[in-house]
Protein backbone atom coordinates (compact mmCIF):
# COMPACT_ATOMS: atom_id res chain seq x y z
CA UNK A 1 0.00 0.00 0.00
CA UNK A 2 1.08 3.56 -0.57
CA UNK A 3 2.05 5.95 2.18
CA UNK A 4 1.81 9.70 2.51
CA UNK A 5 4.69 12.15 2.18
CA UNK A 6 5.26 15.19 4.38
CA UNK A 7 7.80 17.79 3.31
CA UNK A 8 8.71 20.67 5.63
CA UNK A 9 10.97 23.64 4.94
CA UNK A 10 12.86 21.94 2.15
CA UNK A 11 15.79 23.86 0.67
CA UNK A 12 17.99 22.32 -2.01
CA UNK A 13 21.30 23.53 -3.42
CA UNK A 14 23.64 22.82 -6.31
CA UNK A 15 27.01 23.94 -4.92
CA UNK A 16 26.26 27.61 -4.12
CA UNK A 17 23.10 27.94 -6.21
CA UNK A 18 19.85 27.48 -4.32
CA UNK A 19 17.31 25.54 -6.41
CA UNK A 20 14.47 25.10 -3.92
CA UNK A 21 13.23 27.63 -1.37
CA UNK A 22 11.30 26.50 1.69
CA UNK A 23 8.99 23.97 0.05
CA UNK A 24 6.18 22.58 2.21
CA UNK A 25 3.78 19.95 0.95
CA UNK A 26 1.70 17.01 2.14
CA UNK A 27 1.18 14.30 -0.46
CA UNK A 28 -1.83 12.04 0.12
CA UNK A 29 -1.32 8.28 0.15
CA UNK A 30 -2.72 6.28 -2.77
CA UNK A 31 -3.32 9.30 -4.92
CA UNK A 32 -1.50 10.81 -7.86
CA UNK A 33 0.02 14.22 -7.30
CA UNK A 34 1.24 16.22 -10.27
CA UNK A 35 3.92 18.89 -10.21
CA UNK A 36 3.80 21.50 -12.95
CA UNK A 37 5.77 24.63 -13.76
CA UNK A 38 8.10 26.07 -16.40
CA UNK A 39 11.48 24.50 -17.19
CA UNK A 40 14.11 25.02 -14.53
CA UNK A 41 11.60 25.80 -11.77
CA UNK A 42 12.77 23.01 -9.47
CA UNK A 43 10.16 20.27 -10.07
CA UNK A 44 12.76 17.63 -10.89
CA UNK A 45 15.07 18.77 -8.10
CA UNK A 46 12.15 18.48 -5.69
CA UNK A 47 11.21 14.98 -6.76
CA UNK A 48 14.87 13.92 -6.55
CA UNK A 49 14.98 15.13 -2.96
CA UNK A 50 12.25 12.65 -2.07
CA UNK A 51 14.45 9.61 -2.72
CA UNK A 52 17.80 11.28 -2.05
CA UNK A 53 18.85 11.17 -5.71
CA UNK A 54 19.66 14.86 -5.46
CA UNK A 55 22.73 14.20 -3.32
CA UNK A 56 24.29 11.84 -5.91
CA UNK A 57 25.28 14.99 -7.81
CA UNK A 58 28.65 16.35 -6.63
CA UNK A 59 28.34 19.29 -4.23
CA UNK A 60 24.54 19.10 -4.10
CA UNK A 61 22.90 19.28 -0.68
CA UNK A 62 19.52 19.45 1.02
CA UNK A 63 18.12 21.13 4.15
CA UNK A 64 14.80 20.54 5.81
CA UNK A 65 12.68 17.50 6.59
CA UNK A 66 11.02 14.87 4.43
CA UNK A 67 8.95 12.06 5.89
CA UNK A 68 7.68 9.17 3.83
CA UNK A 69 5.20 7.16 5.86
CA UNK A 70 7.01 6.60 9.15
CA UNK A 71 10.42 7.03 7.56
CA UNK A 72 12.44 10.17 8.18
CA UNK A 73 14.30 10.56 4.88
CA UNK A 74 17.11 12.85 6.01
CA UNK A 75 17.49 11.55 9.52
CA UNK A 76 19.12 8.19 10.04
CA UNK A 77 17.73 6.33 7.03
CA UNK A 78 20.21 4.95 4.54
CA UNK A 79 19.67 6.08 0.96
CA UNK A 80 19.61 2.51 -0.34
CA UNK A 81 16.98 1.41 2.20
CA UNK A 82 14.87 4.44 1.34
CA UNK A 83 15.07 3.91 -2.42
CA UNK A 84 13.74 0.37 -2.08
CA UNK A 85 10.55 1.93 -0.73
CA UNK A 86 10.48 4.92 -3.07
CA UNK A 87 10.72 3.84 -6.70
CA UNK A 88 11.60 6.19 -9.54
CA UNK A 89 10.88 6.41 -13.26
CA UNK A 90 13.09 8.81 -15.19
CA UNK A 91 12.48 11.24 -18.00
CA UNK A 92 14.34 9.21 -20.59
CA UNK A 93 13.83 5.45 -20.55
CA UNK A 94 17.03 3.96 -19.11
CA UNK A 95 16.90 0.16 -19.25
CA UNK A 96 20.16 -1.65 -18.47
CA UNK A 97 21.45 -2.18 -22.01
CA UNK A 98 23.37 -5.40 -21.42
CA UNK A 99 20.54 -7.15 -19.58
CA UNK A 100 17.65 -9.19 -20.96
CA UNK A 101 14.10 -7.97 -20.45
CA UNK A 102 13.74 -10.45 -17.59
CA UNK A 103 16.97 -9.37 -15.90
CA UNK A 104 16.03 -5.72 -16.23
CA UNK A 105 12.85 -6.29 -14.25
CA UNK A 106 14.54 -8.63 -11.77
CA UNK A 107 17.59 -6.35 -11.35
CA UNK A 108 16.40 -4.50 -8.24
CA UNK A 109 15.78 -7.75 -6.36
CA UNK A 110 18.74 -9.70 -7.73
CA UNK A 111 21.28 -6.97 -7.04
CA UNK A 112 19.99 -6.72 -3.50
CA UNK A 113 20.71 -10.39 -2.94
CA UNK A 114 17.31 -11.97 -3.68
CA UNK A 115 17.88 -15.30 -5.39
CA UNK A 116 14.70 -17.40 -5.19
CA UNK A 117 14.15 -18.29 -8.85
CA UNK A 118 10.49 -19.21 -8.56
CA UNK A 119 9.53 -16.06 -6.71
CA UNK A 120 11.59 -13.96 -9.12
CA UNK A 121 9.66 -15.45 -12.06
CA UNK A 122 6.44 -14.55 -10.31
CA UNK A 123 7.53 -10.99 -9.53
CA UNK A 124 8.75 -10.39 -13.09
CA UNK A 125 5.48 -11.70 -14.50
CA UNK A 126 3.33 -9.58 -12.18
CA UNK A 127 5.42 -6.43 -12.68
CA UNK A 128 5.32 -6.69 -16.46
CA UNK A 129 1.57 -7.29 -16.30
CA UNK A 130 1.14 -4.26 -14.05
CA UNK A 131 3.07 -2.10 -16.51
CA UNK A 132 1.01 -3.47 -19.43
CA UNK A 133 4.05 -4.86 -21.21
CA UNK A 134 3.71 -8.59 -20.54
CA UNK A 135 1.82 -9.53 -23.70
CA UNK A 136 4.33 -7.75 -25.92
CA UNK A 137 7.47 -9.30 -24.44
CA UNK A 138 6.47 -12.63 -22.88
CA UNK A 139 7.93 -14.66 -25.77
CA UNK A 140 11.46 -13.26 -25.57
CA UNK A 141 12.00 -12.39 -21.93
CA UNK A 142 15.45 -13.95 -21.86
CA UNK A 143 16.51 -13.62 -25.48
CA UNK A 144 16.13 -9.91 -26.09
CA UNK A 145 17.94 -7.02 -24.48
CA UNK A 146 15.96 -4.28 -22.76
CA UNK A 147 17.52 -1.82 -25.18
CA UNK A 148 15.99 -3.58 -28.18
CA UNK A 149 12.46 -2.43 -27.28
CA UNK A 150 10.79 0.71 -28.64
CA UNK A 151 10.90 3.91 -26.58
CA UNK A 152 7.39 3.46 -25.17
CA UNK A 153 8.06 -0.17 -24.35
CA UNK A 154 11.35 0.76 -22.69
CA UNK A 155 9.58 3.23 -20.46
CA UNK A 156 7.01 0.61 -19.45
CA UNK A 157 9.92 -1.77 -18.83
CA UNK A 158 11.42 0.84 -16.51
CA UNK A 159 8.09 1.13 -14.71
CA UNK A 160 7.98 -2.66 -14.31
CA UNK A 161 11.54 -2.58 -13.02
CA UNK A 162 10.57 0.03 -10.41
CA UNK A 163 7.44 -1.90 -9.39
CA UNK A 164 9.34 -5.18 -8.97
CA UNK A 165 11.07 -3.84 -5.86
CA UNK A 166 7.56 -3.34 -4.42
CA UNK A 167 7.87 0.30 -3.39
CA UNK A 168 5.22 2.28 -1.54
CA UNK A 169 5.80 5.48 -3.47
CA UNK A 170 6.46 5.87 -7.18
CA UNK A 171 8.19 9.05 -8.37
CA UNK A 172 7.83 9.81 -12.08
CA UNK A 173 10.00 12.54 -13.58
CA UNK A 174 8.32 13.52 -16.85
CA UNK A 175 7.84 9.87 -17.77
CA UNK A 176 6.13 10.62 -21.08
CA UNK A 177 8.23 13.46 -22.42
CA UNK A 178 10.13 11.20 -24.82
CA UNK A 179 7.07 9.22 -25.94
CA UNK A 180 4.48 9.43 -28.70
CA UNK A 181 0.78 10.03 -27.88
CA UNK A 182 -0.13 6.31 -28.01
CA UNK A 183 2.59 5.29 -25.55
CA UNK A 184 1.72 8.31 -23.43
CA UNK A 185 -1.90 7.17 -23.32
CA UNK A 186 -0.83 3.72 -22.18
CA UNK A 187 1.31 5.11 -19.40
CA UNK A 188 -1.42 7.45 -18.22
CA UNK A 189 -3.83 4.54 -18.09
CA UNK A 190 -1.22 2.72 -16.08
CA UNK A 191 -0.89 5.58 -13.59
CA UNK A 192 -4.63 5.36 -13.07
CA UNK A 193 -4.41 1.71 -12.11
CA UNK A 194 -1.21 2.04 -10.13
CA UNK A 195 -2.49 4.66 -7.74
CA UNK A 196 -4.77 2.10 -6.13
CA UNK A 197 -1.64 0.53 -4.69
CA UNK A 198 0.99 3.23 -4.76
CA UNK A 199 1.38 6.87 -3.93
CA UNK A 200 2.41 8.57 -7.16
CA UNK A 201 4.21 11.86 -7.61
CA UNK A 202 4.52 12.85 -11.26
CA UNK A 203 6.41 15.77 -12.76
CA UNK A 204 4.96 16.86 -16.07
CA UNK A 205 5.21 19.64 -18.62
CA UNK A 206 1.89 18.67 -20.04
CA UNK A 207 -0.93 20.37 -18.16
CA UNK A 208 -3.59 18.21 -19.77
CA UNK A 209 -1.73 15.23 -18.45
CA UNK A 210 -1.71 16.64 -14.93
CA UNK A 211 -5.44 17.29 -15.22
CA UNK A 212 -6.09 13.76 -16.51
CA UNK A 213 -4.13 11.67 -14.02
CA UNK A 214 -3.73 13.62 -10.79
CA UNK A 215 -6.08 14.44 -7.93
CA UNK A 216 -3.68 17.05 -6.57
CA UNK A 217 -1.43 19.48 -8.37
CA UNK A 218 1.42 21.66 -7.21
CA UNK A 219 2.68 24.66 -9.18
CA UNK A 220 6.38 25.53 -8.98
CA UNK A 221 7.99 28.77 -10.05
CA UNK A 222 11.64 29.78 -9.61
CA UNK A 223 12.26 27.15 -6.93
CA UNK A 224 9.20 28.01 -4.87
CA UNK A 225 5.98 26.09 -4.47
CA UNK A 226 3.46 28.76 -5.43
CA UNK A 227 0.26 26.83 -4.96
CA UNK A 228 -0.78 23.32 -4.01
CA UNK A 229 -4.36 22.21 -4.17
CA UNK A 230 -6.90 19.88 -5.74
CA UNK A 231 -6.17 19.59 -9.44
CA UNK A 232 -9.60 20.90 -10.34
CA UNK A 233 -9.08 24.03 -8.28
CA UNK A 234 -5.63 24.70 -9.74
CA UNK A 235 -6.94 24.55 -13.28
CA UNK A 236 -10.31 26.23 -12.87
CA UNK A 237 -10.03 28.63 -9.97
CA UNK A 238 -6.43 29.08 -8.73
CA UNK A 239 -5.86 31.38 -5.76
CA UNK A 240 -2.59 32.83 -7.03
CA UNK A 241 -2.35 35.14 -10.01
CA UNK A 242 0.90 33.48 -11.17
CA UNK A 243 -0.73 30.05 -11.22
CA UNK A 244 -3.57 31.41 -13.28
CA UNK A 245 -1.18 33.03 -15.75
CA UNK A 246 0.69 29.77 -16.15
CA UNK A 247 -2.25 27.40 -16.55
CA UNK A 248 -3.98 29.74 -18.96
CA UNK A 249 -0.80 29.89 -21.04
CA UNK A 250 -0.02 33.53 -20.49
CA UNK A 251 3.65 32.68 -19.81
CA UNK A 252 5.97 29.71 -19.48
CA UNK B 1 -3.89 27.76 -46.41
CA UNK B 2 -1.33 30.23 -47.78
CA UNK B 3 1.58 29.02 -45.68
CA UNK B 4 4.15 31.27 -47.34
CA UNK B 5 3.20 34.45 -45.51
CA UNK B 6 2.26 32.95 -42.15
CA UNK B 7 5.47 30.95 -41.71
CA UNK B 8 7.27 32.73 -38.85
CA UNK B 9 10.62 31.19 -39.77
CA UNK B 10 10.49 32.90 -43.13
CA UNK B 11 10.26 36.22 -41.37
CA UNK B 12 13.23 35.65 -39.08
CA UNK B 13 15.65 33.79 -41.31
CA UNK B 14 17.00 35.78 -44.27
CA UNK B 15 16.80 33.96 -47.57
CA UNK B 16 20.18 32.74 -48.80
CA UNK B 17 21.00 31.17 -52.12
CA UNK B 18 23.07 28.01 -51.68
CA UNK B 19 25.27 27.54 -54.74
CA UNK B 20 24.92 24.23 -56.64
CA UNK B 21 27.59 21.63 -55.91
CA UNK B 22 30.48 22.64 -58.10
CA UNK B 23 32.83 20.42 -60.04
CA UNK B 24 35.65 21.44 -57.69
CA UNK B 25 33.74 20.16 -54.65
CA UNK B 26 32.91 16.88 -56.35
CA UNK B 27 36.57 16.38 -57.31
CA UNK B 28 37.70 17.24 -53.77
CA UNK B 29 35.22 14.70 -52.43
CA UNK B 30 36.68 11.91 -54.55
CA UNK B 31 40.26 12.90 -53.85
CA UNK B 32 39.70 12.92 -50.09
CA UNK B 33 38.02 9.52 -50.23
CA UNK B 34 40.98 8.17 -52.18
CA UNK B 35 43.45 9.69 -49.71
CA UNK B 36 41.74 8.08 -46.72
CA UNK B 37 41.61 4.69 -48.44
CA UNK B 38 45.31 5.07 -49.23
CA UNK B 39 46.24 5.87 -45.62
CA UNK B 40 44.31 2.82 -44.41
CA UNK B 41 46.27 0.73 -46.91
CA UNK B 42 49.54 2.28 -45.73
CA UNK B 43 48.71 1.40 -42.14
CA UNK B 44 47.66 -2.15 -42.92
CA UNK B 45 50.46 -2.89 -45.39
CA UNK B 46 53.32 -3.30 -42.87
CA UNK B 47 51.07 -5.48 -40.72
CA UNK B 48 50.30 -7.86 -43.57
CA UNK B 49 53.86 -7.68 -44.85
CA UNK B 50 55.26 -8.71 -41.47
CA UNK B 51 52.76 -11.51 -41.08
CA UNK B 52 53.32 -12.78 -44.62
CA UNK B 53 57.10 -12.70 -44.20
CA UNK B 54 56.83 -14.53 -40.87
CA UNK B 55 54.71 -17.23 -42.45
CA UNK B 56 57.14 -17.47 -45.39
CA UNK B 57 60.20 -17.77 -43.14
CA UNK B 58 58.72 -19.70 -40.25
CA UNK B 59 56.15 -22.15 -41.55
CA UNK B 60 58.78 -24.57 -42.88
CA UNK B 61 60.28 -25.08 -39.41
CA UNK B 62 57.00 -25.65 -37.59
CA UNK B 63 56.43 -29.35 -37.15
CA UNK B 64 55.40 -31.70 -34.39
CA UNK B 65 58.90 -31.77 -32.89
CA UNK B 66 59.01 -27.97 -32.76
CA UNK B 67 55.76 -27.91 -30.81
CA UNK B 68 56.50 -30.85 -28.48
CA UNK B 69 60.27 -30.93 -27.83
CA UNK B 70 62.73 -28.84 -25.86
CA UNK B 71 65.76 -27.22 -27.54
CA UNK B 72 68.60 -29.50 -28.68
CA UNK B 73 72.26 -28.59 -28.06
CA UNK B 74 74.12 -26.74 -30.79
CA UNK B 75 74.90 -28.98 -33.76
CA UNK B 76 72.17 -31.49 -33.12
CA UNK B 77 69.33 -31.04 -35.61
CA UNK B 78 65.66 -30.95 -34.56
CA UNK B 79 64.34 -29.99 -31.17
CA UNK B 80 61.70 -27.36 -30.53
CA UNK B 81 60.31 -24.66 -28.32
CA UNK B 82 57.59 -26.55 -26.47
CA UNK B 83 58.94 -25.46 -23.10
CA UNK B 84 59.05 -21.84 -24.24
CA UNK B 85 55.47 -21.98 -25.57
CA UNK B 86 54.23 -23.32 -22.24
CA UNK B 87 56.52 -20.95 -20.33
CA UNK B 88 55.11 -17.94 -22.21
CA UNK B 89 51.59 -19.08 -21.40
CA UNK B 90 52.47 -19.48 -17.70
CA UNK B 91 54.17 -16.08 -17.49
CA UNK B 92 51.33 -14.36 -19.36
CA UNK B 93 48.82 -16.17 -17.15
CA UNK B 94 50.53 -14.87 -14.02
CA UNK B 95 50.78 -11.38 -15.54
CA UNK B 96 47.06 -11.38 -16.39
CA UNK B 97 46.04 -12.71 -12.97
CA UNK B 98 47.93 -9.88 -11.30
CA UNK B 99 47.57 -7.10 -13.85
CA UNK B 100 43.95 -7.39 -15.01
CA UNK B 101 42.23 -7.10 -11.59
CA UNK B 102 44.60 -4.35 -10.46
CA UNK B 103 44.25 -2.46 -13.73
CA UNK B 104 40.45 -2.70 -13.79
CA UNK B 105 40.33 -1.78 -10.10
CA UNK B 106 42.44 1.31 -10.76
CA UNK B 107 40.22 2.18 -13.74
CA UNK B 108 37.11 1.92 -11.55
CA UNK B 109 38.72 4.19 -8.97
CA UNK B 110 39.64 6.77 -11.61
CA UNK B 111 36.21 6.87 -13.22
CA UNK B 112 33.86 6.42 -10.24
CA UNK B 113 35.80 7.86 -7.30
CA UNK B 114 38.72 9.72 -8.86
CA UNK B 115 37.18 12.95 -10.11
CA UNK B 116 39.46 14.85 -7.71
CA UNK B 117 43.12 15.51 -6.90
CA UNK B 118 43.85 11.92 -5.88
CA UNK B 119 42.50 10.78 -9.20
CA UNK B 120 44.65 13.32 -11.04
CA UNK B 121 47.74 12.04 -9.24
CA UNK B 122 46.94 8.42 -10.12
CA UNK B 123 46.25 9.40 -13.75
CA UNK B 124 49.58 11.22 -13.99
CA UNK B 125 51.56 8.40 -12.39
CA UNK B 126 49.81 5.88 -14.59
CA UNK B 127 50.66 7.79 -17.76
CA UNK B 128 54.28 8.10 -16.66
CA UNK B 129 54.41 4.37 -15.90
CA UNK B 130 53.12 3.73 -19.41
CA UNK B 131 56.16 5.54 -20.78
CA UNK B 132 58.79 3.83 -18.64
CA UNK B 133 61.12 1.69 -20.80
CA UNK B 134 60.28 -1.98 -20.44
CA UNK B 135 63.82 -2.87 -19.40
CA UNK B 136 63.45 -0.56 -16.40
CA UNK B 137 60.25 -2.40 -15.45
CA UNK B 138 62.34 -5.58 -15.66
CA UNK B 139 64.85 -4.12 -13.17
CA UNK B 140 61.97 -3.24 -10.82
CA UNK B 141 60.67 -6.81 -10.94
CA UNK B 142 64.26 -8.02 -10.44
CA UNK B 143 64.47 -5.94 -7.28
CA UNK B 144 61.01 -6.87 -6.05
CA UNK B 145 61.01 -10.60 -6.70
CA UNK B 146 64.36 -12.00 -7.94
CA UNK B 147 66.49 -10.38 -5.22
CA UNK B 148 64.19 -11.74 -2.54
CA UNK B 149 63.81 -15.23 -3.98
CA UNK B 150 67.52 -15.32 -4.85
CA UNK B 151 66.79 -16.81 -8.28
CA UNK B 152 65.01 -16.06 -11.52
CA UNK B 153 61.42 -17.24 -11.88
CA UNK B 154 58.22 -17.23 -13.94
CA UNK B 155 56.66 -15.26 -11.10
CA UNK B 156 59.22 -12.46 -11.50
CA UNK B 157 58.52 -12.37 -15.26
CA UNK B 158 54.79 -12.28 -14.60
CA UNK B 159 55.19 -9.41 -12.13
CA UNK B 160 57.22 -7.42 -14.66
CA UNK B 161 54.62 -7.89 -17.40
CA UNK B 162 51.75 -7.20 -14.96
CA UNK B 163 53.30 -3.82 -14.07
CA UNK B 164 53.36 -3.02 -17.78
CA UNK B 165 49.72 -4.06 -18.24
CA UNK B 166 48.28 -2.02 -15.37
CA UNK B 167 48.45 1.54 -16.78
CA UNK B 168 47.00 0.57 -20.16
CA UNK B 169 44.14 -1.37 -18.58
CA UNK B 170 43.49 1.32 -15.97
CA UNK B 171 43.22 4.16 -18.47
CA UNK B 172 41.10 2.28 -21.00
CA UNK B 173 38.81 0.98 -18.24
CA UNK B 174 38.42 4.54 -16.98
CA UNK B 175 37.53 5.82 -20.46
CA UNK B 176 35.05 3.00 -21.06
CA UNK B 177 33.31 3.49 -17.69
CA UNK B 178 33.02 7.23 -18.33
CA UNK B 179 31.15 6.41 -21.55
CA UNK B 180 28.39 4.68 -19.56
CA UNK B 181 25.59 7.26 -19.26
CA UNK B 182 24.91 8.65 -15.78
CA UNK B 183 21.25 7.71 -16.34
CA UNK B 184 22.18 4.01 -16.17
CA UNK B 185 23.84 4.49 -12.77
CA UNK B 186 20.85 6.51 -11.56
CA UNK B 187 18.49 3.75 -12.65
CA UNK B 188 20.34 1.35 -10.35
CA UNK B 189 20.52 3.83 -7.45
CA UNK B 190 16.78 4.38 -7.89
CA UNK B 191 16.20 0.68 -7.25
CA UNK B 192 18.01 0.88 -3.91
CA UNK B 193 21.18 -0.72 -5.25
CA UNK B 194 24.28 0.38 -3.37
CA UNK B 195 27.09 2.27 -5.05
CA UNK B 196 29.67 -0.53 -5.11
CA UNK B 197 27.09 -3.01 -6.43
CA UNK B 198 26.04 -0.54 -9.11
CA UNK B 199 29.65 -0.05 -10.13
CA UNK B 200 30.37 -3.78 -10.40
CA UNK B 201 27.08 -5.16 -11.70
CA UNK B 202 25.77 -2.27 -13.78
CA UNK B 203 28.46 0.18 -14.84
CA UNK B 204 31.31 -2.29 -15.35
CA UNK B 205 28.97 -4.78 -16.98
CA UNK B 206 27.64 -2.19 -19.39
CA UNK B 207 31.21 -1.28 -20.36
CA UNK B 208 32.40 -4.91 -20.58
CA UNK B 209 33.24 -5.04 -24.27
CA UNK B 210 35.30 -1.85 -24.11
CA UNK B 211 37.11 -2.95 -20.96
CA UNK B 212 37.96 -6.27 -22.60
CA UNK B 213 39.37 -4.43 -25.60
CA UNK B 214 41.71 -2.61 -23.22
CA UNK B 215 42.70 -5.84 -21.51
CA UNK B 216 43.42 -7.52 -24.84
CA UNK B 217 45.47 -4.54 -25.99
CA UNK B 218 47.59 -4.70 -22.86
CA UNK B 219 47.89 -8.48 -23.15
CA UNK B 220 48.98 -8.39 -26.78
CA UNK B 221 51.46 -5.65 -26.03
CA UNK B 222 53.26 -7.48 -23.22
CA UNK B 223 53.01 -10.92 -24.85
CA UNK B 224 55.89 -10.07 -27.17
CA UNK B 225 58.03 -8.25 -24.58
CA UNK B 226 61.57 -9.56 -24.24
CA UNK B 227 63.52 -6.97 -22.28
CA UNK B 228 61.58 -7.21 -19.00
CA UNK B 229 62.01 -11.01 -19.04
CA UNK B 230 65.80 -11.01 -19.53
CA UNK B 231 66.62 -10.89 -15.84
CA UNK B 232 63.31 -11.98 -14.37
CA UNK B 233 62.11 -15.16 -16.12
CA UNK B 234 65.64 -15.54 -17.52
CA UNK B 235 64.83 -18.44 -19.87
CA UNK B 236 65.42 -22.15 -19.58
CA UNK B 237 66.55 -24.88 -21.99
CA UNK B 238 64.50 -27.52 -20.22
CA UNK B 239 60.98 -28.18 -19.02
CA UNK B 240 60.03 -26.37 -15.88
CA UNK B 241 56.63 -26.47 -14.23
CA UNK B 242 57.48 -24.52 -11.10
CA UNK B 243 56.61 -20.83 -11.00
CA UNK B 244 59.58 -20.08 -8.72
CA UNK B 245 62.21 -21.42 -11.14
CA UNK B 246 63.81 -19.88 -14.24
CA UNK B 247 61.33 -20.32 -17.08
CA UNK B 248 61.59 -20.26 -20.85
CA UNK B 249 59.57 -17.78 -22.86
CA UNK B 250 59.06 -17.57 -26.60
CA UNK B 251 60.31 -14.00 -26.84
CA UNK B 252 63.50 -14.88 -24.93
CA UNK B 253 64.06 -17.98 -27.03
CA UNK B 254 63.55 -16.00 -30.24
CA UNK B 255 66.03 -13.40 -29.01
CA UNK B 256 68.78 -15.85 -28.09
CA UNK B 257 68.30 -17.91 -31.27
CA UNK B 258 68.18 -14.84 -33.50
CA UNK B 259 71.53 -13.49 -32.25
CA UNK B 260 73.16 -16.92 -32.52
CA UNK B 261 75.43 -17.74 -35.49
CA UNK B 262 73.59 -20.94 -36.47
CA UNK B 263 71.26 -21.21 -39.46
CA UNK B 264 69.17 -23.92 -37.80
CA UNK B 265 68.53 -21.65 -34.81
CA UNK B 266 67.68 -18.74 -37.10
CA UNK B 267 65.01 -20.88 -38.75
CA UNK B 268 63.65 -21.86 -35.35
CA UNK B 269 63.58 -18.20 -34.28
CA UNK B 270 61.36 -17.40 -37.29
CA UNK B 271 59.10 -20.30 -36.40
CA UNK B 272 58.96 -19.13 -32.79
CA UNK B 273 57.94 -15.63 -33.87
CA UNK B 274 55.17 -17.07 -36.03
CA UNK B 275 53.91 -19.26 -33.17
CA UNK B 276 53.95 -16.27 -30.81
CA UNK B 277 51.85 -14.15 -33.18
CA UNK B 278 49.41 -17.02 -33.72
CA UNK B 279 49.08 -17.49 -29.95
CA UNK B 280 48.33 -13.79 -29.41
CA UNK B 281 45.81 -13.64 -32.26
CA UNK B 282 44.24 -16.87 -31.01
CA UNK B 283 43.92 -15.60 -27.44
CA UNK B 284 42.38 -12.28 -28.52
CA UNK B 285 39.97 -14.03 -30.92
CA UNK B 286 38.94 -16.58 -28.28
CA UNK B 287 38.10 -13.87 -25.76
CA UNK B 288 36.16 -11.88 -28.38
CA UNK B 289 34.11 -14.92 -29.39
CA UNK B 290 33.43 -15.82 -25.76
CA UNK B 291 32.19 -12.29 -25.07
CA UNK B 292 30.03 -12.15 -28.18
CA UNK B 293 28.51 -15.48 -27.25
CA UNK B 294 27.20 -13.98 -24.01
CA UNK B 295 25.69 -10.92 -25.69
CA UNK B 296 21.95 -10.50 -26.20
CA UNK B 297 20.08 -9.56 -29.32
CA UNK B 298 19.87 -5.79 -29.61
CA UNK B 299 22.39 -5.13 -26.85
Amino acid sequence: MGVGITVEHLNAFYAKTQALFDVNIIVAANHATALIGPSGCGKSTFIRCLNRMHETIPEARVEGSVRIGDLSVYNGTSATQLRRRVGMVFQKPNPFPTMSIYDNVAAGLKLNGFRNRKQLDEVVHKSLQASALWDEVKDHLHKKSGASLSGGQQQRLCIARALAVQPEVLLMDEPCSALDPISTGKIEELIFQLKEQYTIVIVTHNMQQAARVAEFTGFFLLGKMIEFDKTEKIFTNPSDKRTEDYVTGRFG
Amino acid sequence: MPATNSNPAAVLIPEVSVPPISLRRRVTDHVMTAVSVLTVALVLLPLFAIFAYLVYKGIGSINLAFLTQTPKPVGEPGGGMANAIVGSMVILGIASLLGVPLGIGAGIFLSEYGRNRYGDIVRFVSDVLNGVPSIVIGIVAYGLVVMRQKHFSALAGGVALAIMMIPTIARTTEQMLLLVPQAIREAAYGLGVSRWRTTLSITLRTATSGVITGVMLAFARVAGETAPLLFTAFGNQFWNWKTDQPTAALSLQIFSYAISPFDEWHRQAWAGALVLIILIVGAVAAVRIAVRHGTLAGA
